[in-house]
C-alpha cells in the first residue's frame, strides 16, 4: 500500500448525499480480475451519456477539476455495495482523498486498505470547502500527520481518525503481514476452540 | 459481571489479539463468490501465502450467473468477462481445497441463501464474505458482516479480521402486523426512520414480539436489510425458531455434537439489563405496506400516500437529492405512488427469494388467478429463486406452475436482476417492482427505475400492472 503523508490537490465538489458504490463504479466494471484501470469507470454514468460521450456538466468532467486529488462530497459518501472497486476507481483517477461529513462504514474501512484517506469534516467545514471549491478557487492541503485540512483562503480544519490507522497510513503498512507476526495467538485461538466447539473442526 | 448484549458476547468469544490499538478477531466462516475475490487470491499468490483454513471458507458462483442454462457450466457463460471471472473462482477455489458448488449444483444459489440453507450459518459464530448484505446470517445470532476484497485477502491468509468494535443499537418491534405486512415492511420502516445512515457505526439487534413471531425467512429479510440502514451488522438471538431451522441441516451438527453445540448456542443471548448506545422502538400494528419512490433505500412511503414535495426536506443537500430522484424515477411531488406503471417485476435477491418469500408471491398470484386474473399484458415478471434447492423446493409444492400459469417467467438461481451483472436488467426508463434491496440509480440497470417492495408486493404490482396495495388482492 502506498503511504499517505500530505499532499496539496485540487478539490472538486459534489454535493450529494447518499452517494452510493454502485454510482462510484457501476457493476460493468465489476468484472475484471484486476485492481487496475478502473478510472474510466469511475463515476460512469455521472460522466458519461448512453453513446459513450462525456456529460460537460459533470464536475470531473470540467477543466477546472479534471486533474482534482481531493473529492468533497455530501453526507453518507460510499454507502451500499463492499465492492473495494470503489476506491480502486477512486484512487486510479487520482483522487486520493475524500472529504465528507460522514462515511458509509465499509466504504469506509475499504479506503485504509489502499491508502486512500477519508476526512470527517463537519457540516459547515464541508460547505466552505464546498463553496470555495465551487469558486474556482480550490487547491486544499490535507494533512494526515496534523490531521489538518487546509482550506483555498487558509482557513484551517482538524479531523480525528484512529490512531491505528493513522499509523498503518502514514507508513503503507500491510495489514496481512501485521497480522501474520500474531500468527502464534491465531494458533491459540484456534486450538483452544477446538475444544470448546469440535463440530467446528470437520473431519 | 456486567451484563452484556448479543454483539458483546459474540465479540468476546472470538477475541484473538490486541494490537496497535486495533483488535484480532476470530473469523468462524468466510464465504466467498467470484466477483469480489479475485485479486484477493491474486494477492495471495503474489505474497506466497497460503488459505489458513480452506475448511472454514464456501464458495459458490452466484453474482454474475446468467439465470439458464446453468448446467452448461461457467465455460458456457457468454459473457466473456463474466465466465473468466467464475473460472478464475474454480481455478483458485481447486489450487487451495476449498468447497465450492459451481453453476448449476442443486446447492449453488445466491451466497446468503446457501449459507444458511446448508447449515455452515450457524449461532454465535462470525461470518464474512466479499458483499454488503452478508447482514443476512445476523438471523441466526451470528455476527455476520461484508468485507472489501483487501480483507477477503486477509480472512484468507490469517482466519482473522482487524477491526474496532462497533456501538450498539437495539430496534424493538412490538405489537402484531396486519395481514399483508412482513418482514421487508419492517425492515424498510427502519430504515424509513433512522435513515441509510442512521445505523452507521452501530451492530443493530433485532428484538421485541413482532420479530420473535417472525420465521427464519423473515428474520434474514430484516437483517439483510440492516445493511441498507448504515449498520454493519443486524443480529436476531437464537431461539426455537432458529434451532428448529438447524436440525438436519447437511452441515449441522448432528448426534452428541448437537447437543453440545445446542447449549453453546443458546448462551448467546443480550442479558437482562444490558444497556445498548441506542434503542428505538416501532409497533408492528403501525406500520402500512411500504415501497420506495426514490433511489435510496431511506425513500420509503406506504403504498397508499402520495410522492412527497423535495422542498419538504429538512437541508440543501436533501432537497437537491430527492428533485434528483424524482426526476430519474419519473415521478411528479403529490401524485398517489400507487399510480406508477410498472413494466417489470422482479422477485428475487438474497433479500427475498427463500422458500417463504416465494410462497407469499404465489399465494397472491393463485388467488388472482382463480378469479380470472394474469400478469398485466404490459408488465415482463420474473422470479428468480435463490438456490438450486429453494427452486426444487418450490417446485415440488407447485410454485413454479402457478407462477407460470400467471405468466411469470420462472428462472435459474442467482443475483440476477438485483444488480444486473448478468443479462437480466432494466432498459433506460423501465420502472420495475423488485423484491431487491437496492433502488441506486442504474442498480438494475442503466437509467432503470426500482421500487423496494415485498414479495406478496410485487405479485400484486404485475397483476395490476401499477404498484399496488397487497391488501386489495389477500
Ligand atoms: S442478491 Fe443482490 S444484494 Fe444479494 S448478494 Fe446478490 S447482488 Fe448482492
Amino acid at each position: 500500500m502506498k503511504p499517505f503523508t500530505k499532499i496539496d490537490a485540487k478539490a472538486a465538489p459534489l454535493a450529494l448525499s447518499n452517494i452510493d458504490t454502485d454510482q462510484i463504479i457501476p457493476k460493468q466494471f465489476l468484472k475484471t480480475v484486476e485492481r487496475e484501470g478502473l478510472a474510466r469507470g469511475l463515476f460512469y454514468d455521472f460522466r458519461f451519456d448512453e453513446a459513450g460521450n462525456e456529460k460537460t456538466d459533470f464536475v470531473l468532467n470540467q477543466p477546472a477539476y479534471k486533474d482534482a486529488g481531493v473529492l468533497v462530497a455530501g453526507d453518507n459518501f460510499g454507502c451500499g455495495s463492499s465492492r473495494e472497486h470503489a476506491p480502486w476507481a477512486l484512487l486510479d483517477f487520482g483522487i486520493t482523498c475524500v472529504i465528507s461529513t460522514s462515511f458509509a462504514d465499509i466504504f469506509y474501512n475499504n479506503c485504509f486498505q489502499n491508502g486512500l484517506l477519508p476526512v470527517v469534516l463537519k457540516a459547515h467545514e464541508v460547505e466552505t470547502l464546498m463553496a470555495q471549491a465551487r469558486g474556482g478557487n480550490h487547491v486544499v492541503s490535507v494533512d494526515l500527520e496534523a490531521q489538518t485540512v487546509t482550506a483555498p483562503d487558509g482557513e484551517v480544519f482538524g479531523f480525528d481518525i484512529d490512531p491505528a490507522r493513522k499509523h498503518k497510513m502514514l507508513n503503507g503498512l500491510d495489514a496481512i503481514g501485521e497480522t501474520l507476526q500474531r500468527a502464534a495467538d491465531i494458533d491459540v485461538y484456534e486450538g483452544r476452540r477446538a475444544l470448546d466447539n469440535p463440530w467446528l473442526e470437520r473431519a | 459481571m456486567a451484563a452484556k448484549t448479543l454483539y458483546d458476547k459474540i465479540w468476546d468469544a472470538h477475541l484473538v489479539a490486541e494490537q496497535d490499538g486495533e483488535t484480532i478477531i476470530y473469523i468462524d466462516l468466510h464465504l466467498i463468490h467470484e466477483v469480489t475475490t479475485p485479486q484477493a487470491f491474486a494477492g495471495l499468490r503474489a505474497n506466497g501465502r497460503p488459505v489458513r483454513r480452506p475448511d472454514r471458507t464456501l464458495a459458490v458462483a452466484d453474482h454474475n450467473v446468467p439465470t439458464e442454462g446453468q448446467a452448461l457450466g461457467a465455460g458456457a457463460v457468454a459473457d466473456e468477462e463474466a465466465r473468466l471471472q467464475l473460472l478464475t473462482l474454480e481455478r483458485n477455489v481447486a489450487d487451495n481445497g476449498i468447497e465450492y458448488f459451481p453453476m448449476g449444483d442443486l446447492r449453488n444459489g445466491i451466497v446468503h441463501v446457501v449459507g444458511p440453507e446448508q447449515g455452515r450459518t450457524q449461532p454465535g459464530m462470525t461470518i464474512v464474505c466479499g458483499d454488503s448484505h452478508t447482514s443476512t446470517h445476523g438471523a441466526f445470532g451470528a455476527l455476520a458482516q461484508g468485507i472489501g476484497t483487501s480483507e477477503v485477502e486477509h480472512v484468507l491468509a490469517t482466519q482473522t479480521l482487524r477491526q474496532a468494535k462497533s456501538k450498539n443499537m437495539r430496534v424493538t418491534i412490538d405489537g402484531t402486523p396486519a395481514p399483508g405486512v412482513g418482514a421487508k415492511d419492517f425492515a424498510l420502516a427502519v430504515i424509513g426512520a433512522i435513515g441509510t445512515a442512521g445505523g452507521t457505526g452501530h451492530v443493530i439487534e433485532y428484538a421485541g414480539e413482532a420479530v420473535a413471531a417472525l420465521s427464519m425467512e423473515g428474520r434474514m429479510t430484516l437483517c439483510n436489510l440492516t445493511i441498507e440502514a448504515g449498520a454493519r451488522a443486524g443480529l436476531v438471538a437464537p431461539d426455537e425458531t432458529t434451532f428448529d431451522y438447524m436440525r438436519g441441516r447437511p452441515a449441522a451438527p448432528k448426534g452428541g455434537a448437537w447437543d453440545m453445540a445446542l447449549a453453546h448456542w443458546k448462551s448467546f443471548f443480550t442479558d437482562e439489563g444490558a444497556v445498548f448506545d441506542s434503542e428505538i422502538v416501532i409497533n408492528a400494528a403501525d406500520i402500512a405496506p411500504l415501497v420506495t419512490w426514490g433511489t435510496s433505500p431511506e425513500d420509503v412511503m406506504p403504498i397508499t400516500g402520495l410522492v412527497p414535495d423535495p422542498a419538504s426536506f429538512a437541508t440543501p443537500d436533501k432537497r437537491a437529492s430527492a428533485a434528483r430522484a424524482l426526476d430519474y424515477m419519473g415521478l411528479i411531488a403529490g401524485q398517489p405512488i400507487s399510480e406508477a406503471k410498472v413494466d417489470r417485476v422482479f422477485i428475487g435477491s438474497c433479500t427475498n427469494s427463500r422458500i417463504e418469500d416465494l410462497r407469499a408471491a404465489a399465494a397472491v398470484v393463485q388467488k388472482a388467478f382463480l378469479e380470472g386474473r394474469l400478469v398485466a399484458p404490459h408488465v415482463t415478471a420474473m422470479v428468480v429463486p435463490g438456490s438450486g434447492l429453494v427452486k426444487a423446493q418450490a417446485e415440488d409444492e407447485g410454485l413454479d406452475a402457478i407462477f407460470k400459469a400467471a405468466g411469470f417467467d420462472w428462472r435459474e438461481p442467482g443475483c440476477s436482476m438485483c444488480l444486473g451483472m448478468n443479462p437480466d436488467r432494466l432498459a433506460p426508463g423501465e420502472r420495475c417492482a423488485s423484491t431487491s434491496n437496492r433502488n441506486f440509480e442504474g442498480r438494475q440497470g442503466r437509467g432503470g427505475r426500482t421500487h423496494l417492495l415485498s414479495p406478496a408486493m410485487a405479485a400484486a404490482a404485475a397483476i395490476a400492472g401499477h404498484l399496488a396495495d397487497v391488501r386489495d388482492f389477500i
